[in-house]
Order: C-alpha cells, then structure tokens, then sequence
C-alpha cells in the first residue's frame, strides 16, 4: 500500500495532472470566494462551499481517469498483481494518493477563512465544519471516480463515466421527483397494494425468462432484470417511498447539511460508506478480470 | 520448485489452456516452446497469479497460487512478455518501487546495485525509463523480476526485441540464474530454448505435444536426414550421384551460386544419416563439396514431427 501511494503521489506531478487539478481547483475556488464572500462583505462562505461540489463534479473525474485504466492499458497491473500484495492495499494506495492531492487543493480554503477573518471574526465551527463535509464529498466521489476507471483502459472513457455517475448523484433528488411514482398504482387503481405487486412482479419475471432464453442464457440480463423487479417491485408495493429512498442517496441533500454548518453523523457516515462500497466494487471488479 | 497440475484456461468456449501438467525442479531452466497463440503466455499469467485458471492446480515451492497467493507471488519474480515498466520513471525510481511492492527485506542499496549490475544497467541508472532503447527496457523488465531474489523465475520470451549481442549476454545471464533459481522461459525460437534449458515443454493450441529432457527431445528432432549442400560439379552428373545414395528420398535443386556451383536440398528417410556417404562419393566422383548443412527445423515442423511422427506417441498431446 505505502508503495503504492508513493508511487502514485509521483505520477500526479510527474504527469502534470497533479497540477491542472490543483491550478483548476484554486482557481474556481479564489473565483467562487470572490464572487461570493468578497463580493457581498461577508463572513459566511457556505455560497462558495456549494459551488465547490460543482466544481468537484468537473474535476474529480481528471484526477482519477488514469488511476486504474492507464495500469490496465500499460499493462503494468501484471507488476502490480503478480506483487506480493493484495489488491485491497494496491486500491486503498490508489486512493489515498488521490486523497493526498485533493487535500492539498481543499486546504487553500483554510487560506480564504484567514482571508476573511481579517475583516471580522467568522464562524470558525460551520467553517471547520465545511471543509470536513467537502472532504468527505471529495472522498466519495473520488471513490466512484476509481471505481470507473477500473472499468476501462481508456482514460477518456473512464473520465466521462465517472463524469455521468457523478452527476447523477448529484442529481438524484430531481430525478426521485420527476419519476412520477404512482404510475403502477394508476395502472391497477382498484386493486391493493399487494395484487398490484404481485402481477407487476408476475409480469416483469415472464418477461425476464423470455429476454434470458431468447438472448443466449446471460448472466448480465438475470442480474439486470432482478434489479428491474426489485425496483418496480418498490413501486407498485408503495410508490411515494421511491423519490425518499432516491434524496437519502443523494450526495447533494448530504452535503448541503454541511454548508449550513450541520455536522450530522449520519452524513458523514454515508459519505465514508459510500468510499467504502465503491472501493470495495473497485476490487471486485479486478478480482473478476482475472477470472474473465 | 514448479508444479503444474492439470492446469486448463477457457476463455468463454475458447480453451487457451487445456489440461497441461509439467513439473521444474530446483535449480532448472525449463523452456516453454510454442508458436504464439499456443497459451505460453496464458500458462505463465496463472502461474504468477495475474489471472486464474478455470481449473487445476499451480503450486509454486508447493504453495498453491490461488489458495495463498501473496505467500506465493513472494517467491516469483515475473517478467511479462510486455516489461510492465512506468514510463514516467527513472530506473532507480522504479526499481526502489518494486522493492517497496515486493516488501523486499534485503538491504536496499547493495542489492539493487547487484541486480543493475548483473542486468548491466548501471549505466541509465538516473535515466527516464521512456527514453531507453528496447534492449534496456526489455532489462529493467528483468532487474524488476529480480529484485527481492525469488526463488523463482518466470520469464516470458525474454530475448524478444534484442539484438543479437544482448540476446547472447541475456541467455548467459539466464543460464547463470538457473543455478540457483528454478528459471521458466518461453520462447518460439527451438535454438534459443535448446541453448539455454534443461528441460523442454512443448506446447500447441493449449496442449503438450512434448516434455522432454532437451538431449532426447533434441535427438528426436535432430534433422540430419535434410540438408543442404553445396556442390562443385556437374549439375546432371551431381544429381545422378546424389540419387545413387541409400536413403535418399527427394533432391530439390536450390540457388545457383556459380557456373557449376549449385545447393542441393536433400531429403533422405528419417532417422538416417546420409552425410558420410555422400562425402564419400563426392570425393570418389571428383565432386568438390563447399557447403554441408542440416535444415533448420522450423516450429510447423517440430510440432509435425511430435504429433505424428514415430516412437513419440507415449509422449504424444492426447492425454
């Protein structure tokens, strides 16, 4: 692992991806703070700590794009694998490299803090409190971010997947509210909710049998087609709980509470679970190539 | 020590390995010889772990590579028929990586100064990988399997993109590793394997054809019965010579070097030996022989010669 993340530390500023990301990122940032805080004379900067998530969605996705693609395209993972390692430490390596260089970026809001403490005392508490909500972000998306890149050799790929899958989280709360949810229940309005689940389930598992058999017996449609029945399922059994269940996932509802200065454990939670899962799918996602 | 037990590999219907089993012992260079696309290459990436096999079994000094496989991949050192080299590195950069991957315990400095100086890279030491010819790159790739002194070694078609002069200075380097280390290498070049190895697996479309002890493997392919000569003399005169001989089953008539010069391609029953007769009668006729030289076998050949040729059926690919 420390290998690793040596390793990687070195590419980002061999490569100069550690400095467009870090120019990138002071540079929206002093934009943002300007605009924001300087601009309207005051101490609260929770404008620019929401701008910032967009700024995160944009460059995240540079910082990550080669971290596992351009291994796998170089074909230096044979070094890697083959090393008396586990891929947990070579991705969890990986990881905190990237963590590393997006520190050093988040840490020039310290600088603007100071910068408006000159002009009257600030609320140091929601201050702390934004910065450990936008490293927490960072880390998440970093996450997602490896995690796409794992699925790819090539970098542009893996930077616009991870750009889509990022936006999507950040947009998950409208998409809950723009998928009108009782569109099931309008279907079968005279029956309850437990018929209505069982002939959408009826229906969407012939259909899955029909695609399995008909498409050469894939592993991919089962699994497809169970998340299918799984979410409609959700719908037709009760349909107000899917664009609830879709705001609890979404990144921005979690690090809004922050901006505001509310330290919630529960967010803070969901942001180190999510580094986690996407890890986690990362290594699996290695373990698989080598069993494809 | 390498033990490969029934190893096999389907990639989707496509069997890239199928059923091999082979053994190394301490202390032995085996040679892994096959056209490409035989799955030499898909042998030696489960050997070292890069990718699993569908079933069988690889033991590494009798350690299972898919059961233990970070105390496995501790005792090899792999080079990849790719060196997998981080371009944007300095040698002793990349070469302190891989010590640091390895969780190498042996003193830093001395031993990477050892290997770069075995591999005779000394010299690029501070240079940026990108900027070395392939030759060099192609020896990082080696100094990178030795760092750490595995016990063993699995190199793939290590002399490729070399020049003659490293290719000789590799395969030394190689025979002199193989003292002490148990040393696999591929290669689809015969001469090269025959150079090197003590042992050889032949290998085609995912089968043995061959596993063998070089000297007897060497004697079943020895392809004395086909040379090439060249002749002073009459052409038509030469060739109603050349006929005369027992054994002589086909004569081709090659490149004309001179008036009265010509190469002969002679073809005599397999297993038999032609050239001390035809000397005799050469010199009987008058006839001046410039040239005499047994035909290279080529690898379409060996794997002719192993699947259907006689006395080599208990060794045959079938089982």
């Amino acid at each position: 692992m420390g290998a690793v993340f040596r390793r990687e530390t070195l590419a980002y500023f061999t490569s100069s991806i550690g400095y467009i990301f870090l120019a990138a990122f002071y540079g929206f940032s002093a934009f943002s703070f300007t605009s924001t805080s300087l601009r309207y004379n005051t101490t609260t900067m929770d404008a620019m700590f929401q701008q910032l998530m967009i700024v995160l969605i944009v460059l995240i996705p540079i910082l990550t794009m080669r971290t596992m693609s351009e291994e796998k395209k170089n074909k230096t993972d044979q070094c890697l694998l083959t090393a008396p390692v586990g891929l947990g430490g070579i991705v969890v390596g990986k990881f905190l490299a990237a963590m590393l260089i997006y520190a050093l970026g988040v840490a020039i809001t310290v600088v603007y803090a100071v910068v408006v403490s000159a002009f009257a005392a600030p609320d140091w508490n929601v201050i702390v409190g934004n910065i450990v909500g936008l490293l927490l972000l960072g880390a998440a998306f970093i996450a997602v971010g490896i995690f796409c890149s794992s699925l790819t050799e090539n970098q542009v790929v893996s930077a616009v997947i991870s750009f889509i899958a990022l936006i999507a989280l950040y947009m998950l709360t409208t998409i809950g509210d723009v998928i009108p949810s009782d569109f099931i229940e309008d279907l079968m309005p005279d029956l309850g909710p437990v018929w209505r689940t069982v002939i959408t389930e009826a229906v969407l598992a012939a259909v899955l049998a029909a695609c399995f058999f008909l498409f050469g017996k894939r592993a991919g449609v089962l699994i497809v087609g169970f998340i299918l029945m799984l979410v409609m399922g959700l719908f037709a059994a009760k349909g107000e709980l899917v664009p609830e269940i879709l705001s609890k996932l979404s990144f921005w509802e979690r690090y809004n509470g922050f901006t505001y200065g509310l330290f919630d454990l529960s967010n803070a939670l969901f942001f180190i679970s999510a580094v986690a899962v996407f890890l986690f799918l990362t290594v699996r996602v290695l373990e698989k190539r080598r069993w494809a | 020590m390498i033990e490969v037990q029934n190893l096999s590999k389907h990639y989707g219907d496509k069997r890239a390995v199928d059923n091999i089993s082979f053994k190394a012992e301490d202390g032995e260079i085996l040679g892994f010889l096959g056209p490409n696309g035989a799955g030499k290459s898909t042998t030696m990436n489960i050997l070292t772990g890069y990718i699993s096999c569908t079933s069988g079994k690889a033991l590494i000094d009798g350690i299972d590579i898919l059961e233990e496989p970070i105390k496995a991949k501790a005792k090899i050192g792999y080079l990849p028929e790719l060196p997998p080299l981080y371009l944007d590195m300095t040698v002793k950069e990349y070469l302190n990586f891989i010590y640091d991957l390895k969780k190498c315990k042996l003193p830093r400095n001395t031993h990477l100064k050892d290997i770069c100086s075995l591999v005779k890279i000394d010299h690029v030491y501070k240079r940026l990988i990108k900027n070395l010819s392939k030759g060099y790159k192609q020896r990082v790739g080696l100094a990178q399997a030795l760092v750490g002194n595995p016990n063993v070694l699995i190199l793939d078609e290590p002399t490729v993109g070399l020049d003659p002069k490293q290719i000789i200075e590799i395969r030394t380097l190689i025979k002199k590793l193989g003292r002490n280390h148990t040393v696999i290498l591929s290669s689809h070049i015969l001469s090269e394997v025959q150079a090197v190895c003590d042992k050889i697996v032949v290998i085609n479309e995912g089968r043995i054809v061959a596993d063998d002890t070089e000297d007897n493997l060497s004697r079943k392919l020895s392809s004395d019965h086909r040379l090439t000569v060249r002749i002073e003399g009459e052409q038509s005169e030469v060739l109603r010579m050349i006929e005369s001989i027992r054994d002589v089953e086909k004569t081709d008539i090659g490149a004309r070097h001179d008036e009265d010069v010509i190469e002969y391609r002679i073809e005599a029953k397999e297993g038999s030996d032609i050239r001390r007769e035809l000397f005799k009668k050469c010199a009987e006729s008058g006839f001046i022989i410039l040239e005499m030289k047994s035909s290279e076998l080529t690898l379409e050949d060996i794997f002719l010669r192993l699947t259907m040729g006689d006395g080599l059926e208990d060794n045959g690919g079938e089982d």
